[in-house]
């Protein structure tokens, strides 16, 4: 075993020990709080899988949440700090919203184009950070945040303005035509055919990453940008492109979310699924293979969170304590790394003693 | 377009920016202090947030104000602490831990306000204090400036002195000097025995306490309550803001101010017939605006800086 194997073991290793550390911290939160916390408890843990549409709902919600976890992925993988996933996601549900209401279209090709702008808004909100990062070295966690504000407004002021349900009480759109509906995959739940679309985005993206000369830059660039400059690649053209790729994911999953999910936009606010994205990205060191199970694994606490809030008196922000806990903890370099030296030096003194016998 | 000026040119649109400026420049000096230490502290925002909710809880629960913006700041500190304690020791990626402490405050101040309140939303179950306002003695006398810089809140004032007490930190003091050289060159900081790590720590600390301050302003002073995601970016717009600073404390407190006239125009026309939605984007567009133009800044003063070494070469090449 050399010592990269053994840092990859340790990399596994040292995320389940987060995960299990910050879950630990909130059991016990929640049974300090709680006057009931072993039903809290058995709800938050247990609880998604009770029934098979509690189970649904956990795969149900891990579509966007992937979606957003592989934009995200891709973009760190580069080294960069853009989180626009959030606004892309967000105002692609909205121009999806007003192309499942306004066009008329027929059953097969109405979806595709809801599809396709949602897509294309995804990309084009994505593109503003990028854009400013490369043109003018704008920094781009502080752009694309502020913008994720931005695009809050411009996709409540789309559906007030051009679809707005008065009836409703709240801001929210009339409904969808039937023709813009994607097909549920289960009948009686709302499990619907983007659960396929993220599989194939799921392979896509790996192949991309680990297949491509493409995929070999991003991740070069994300190792060391200035060793990609000197040997010659486009690190810029690199970087817009795989920011595209990511606003494109994250667009689509927004598109997708809308046609499968809803018959009409009801978001109160920002949906966070552009943060869970990052989150998941980090859980997945920014593989995309491994995204759909940091996926499904947020998608299941959030589920049980949910659950444990509507049948007991612990709130389900609690679950922000576990995603804050597993961010740091992962990224903490000296996390645990003394047992991870200590087996590197161990197994180095073994073969000089091989050598020297 | 006329309405627009009447608004513009009045007192109380002045007087509205330096109320609606001090978390701004609270949270850009805080963001300063960490940037000449080399180093980006991202979670202002959640610090703020924190720091507004405990504020308020201690203050209702003490009867105390002035208990509550000791919790406050207090938790502003203990919050950085925590950070610093991750990125600093543990080692880990500045930004993403700066993201993660906002998540969790995010997340965590409202499990807090239901557990304390029963109320996910807004705190205005608790009768929380407020911090009193000062009439400024001789100033109010002066005809316009009086109404503008007279009658604020105790914070503002508090906030317009440690843009001087930031400067001098920074600048006449061995703590200052200490920091920035760390901030500068690292390696050579610790030639002369200026550990990285612990002025860093420092300055996580520092702007804590300023995070704090200005966290306490919005739930005890701004308005008087606590809401859930109430600093609405303004952690992030005092980054841009000490972008757009350059480095210096005037320039900070200066970039805080535009952005906080932008906030108080958008405030005042919303009394327009203006999409309101429009008129809310305003002061994060003018955000990433001021960010593009200190982008642009800087860039032209590396290509200056670059040709001027090139001619100096060549110069020297000649010879």
């Amino acid at each position: 075993m050399n010592s990269r194997r053994i840092e990859r073991r340790f990399n596994i290793i040292r995320t389940l020990v987060a995960i299990a550390a910050s879950l630990g911290i909130a059991i016990v939160i929640i049974l300090l709080v709680s006057k009931d916390p072993w039903n809290a408890l058995y709800n938050f843990l247990v609880g998604p899988v009770t029934s098979l549409r509690r189970f649904c709902n956990v795969l149900e919600l891990a579509i966007p949440l992937t979606f957003c976890g592989l934009a995200v992925s891709m973009i760190f993988s580069a080294g960069l700090s853009n989180l626009a996933a959030e606004g892309s996601f967000y105002t692609a549900c909205a121009t999806t919203a007003l192309a499942a209401i306004l066009l008329d279209l027929p059953p097969v090709i109405h979806p595709i184009v809801c599809l396709l702008i949602g897509t294309a808004t995804g990309i084009l909100v994505m593109g503003i950070p990028a854009v400013l990062k490369l043109k003018w070295n704008a920094n781009e966690l502080v752009s694309s945040l502020m913008l994720n504000y931005i695009c809050l407004y411009i996709a409540t002021y789309l559906i007030r303005t051009q679809v707005l349900d008065s009836s409703l009480g709240i801001t929210g759109s009339v409904s969808f035509q039937t023709t813009a509906s994607l097909p549920n995959l289960v009948a009686g739940t709302r499990l619907h055919l983007g659960l396929v679309f993220v599989i194939i985005a799921i392979i896509v993206c790996w192949l991309t990453l680990y297949r491509t000369k493409l995929g070999y830059s991003v991740r070069m660039i994300g190792h060391n940008e200035h060793f990609s400059r000197y040997s010659g690649m486009k690190v810029g053209g690199t970087l817009l492109v795989v920011q595209l790729i990511g606003g494109a994911l994250a667009g689509f999953g927004g598109a997708t979310e809308m046609i499968g999910m809803y018959t009409r936009f009801q978001y109160q606010g920002l949906t966070q699924y552009g943060f869970d994205g990052m989150l998941i990205a980090i859980i997945a060191r920014y593989n995309p293979a491994l995204v759909p199970i940091a996926a499904v694994f947020l998608s299941y606490i959030r589920t049980g969170a949910d659950i444990m809030n509507r049948t007991s008196d612990v709130p389900m922000e609690i679950i922000s304590v576990i995603q804050a806990g597993i961010i740091m903890l992962i990224v903490a370099k000296k996390f645990l790394n003394t047992f991870e030296y200590k087996q590197v030096v161990n197994q180095s003194k073994e073969r000089l003693e091989e050598k020297e016998m | 377009m006329s309405r627009i000026f009447s608004i513009i040119f009045s007192t109380q649109f002045f007087y509205s920016i330096l109320r609606i400026s001090t978390p701004i420049i609270f949270a850009s000096l805080g963001a300063l202090i960490t940037a000449s230490a080399g180093t980006i502290n991202i979670g202002l925002e959640g610090m703020m947030l924190f720091s507004a909710l405990v504020g308020v809880i201690v203050s209702a629960f003490s009867n105390s104000v002035l208990l509550g913006l000791i919790a406050a700041v207090l938790t502003g500190v203990l919050v950085s602490a925590l950070m610093s304690y991750v990125t600093l020791i543990l080692k880990s990626h500045i930004t993403l831990t700066g993201i993660a402490i906002n998540m969790l405050a995010a997340g965590a101040t409202v499990f807090i306000l239901y557990l304390v309140c029963g109320e996910k939303g807004i705190s205005s179950s608790l009768s929380s204090g407020v911090l009193p306002r000062l009439e400024l003695p001789l100033i109010s006398e002066i005809p316009i400036l009086g109404e503008i810089l007279s009658n604020h809140n105790v914070l503002t004032y508090l906030a317009l002195l440690m843009v001087f007490l930031t400067y001098l930190l920074l600048r006449k003091t061995r703590l200052g000097l200490r920091i920035r050289a760390v901030g500068e060159n690292e390696n050579a900081a610790l030639s002369v025995g200026a550990k990285p790590i612990k002025y860093r720590f420092i300055a996580m600390l520092l702007s804590g306490v300023l995070a704090g301050l200005g966290g306490a302003y919005m739930s005890m002073g701004y308005v008087s309550w606590f809401s859930r995601d109430m600093i609405a970016g303004r952690g992030f717009i005092a980054l841009a803001a000490q972008q757009l600073g350059q480095g210096s404390t005037l320039g900070t407190f200066l970039a805080s101010l535009i952005f906080g006239a932008a906030d108080s125009l958008a405030n005042n026309l919303q009394t327009l017939q203006m999409p309101s939605e429009f008129v809310q984007s305003i002061p994060y567009a003018v955000t990433i605006l001021g960010l593009v133009i200190f982008s642009i800044i800087k860039r032209k003063q590396q290509v200056k800086k670059l040709k001027e070494i090139m001619k100096q070469e060549t110069a020297r090449i000649e010879k």
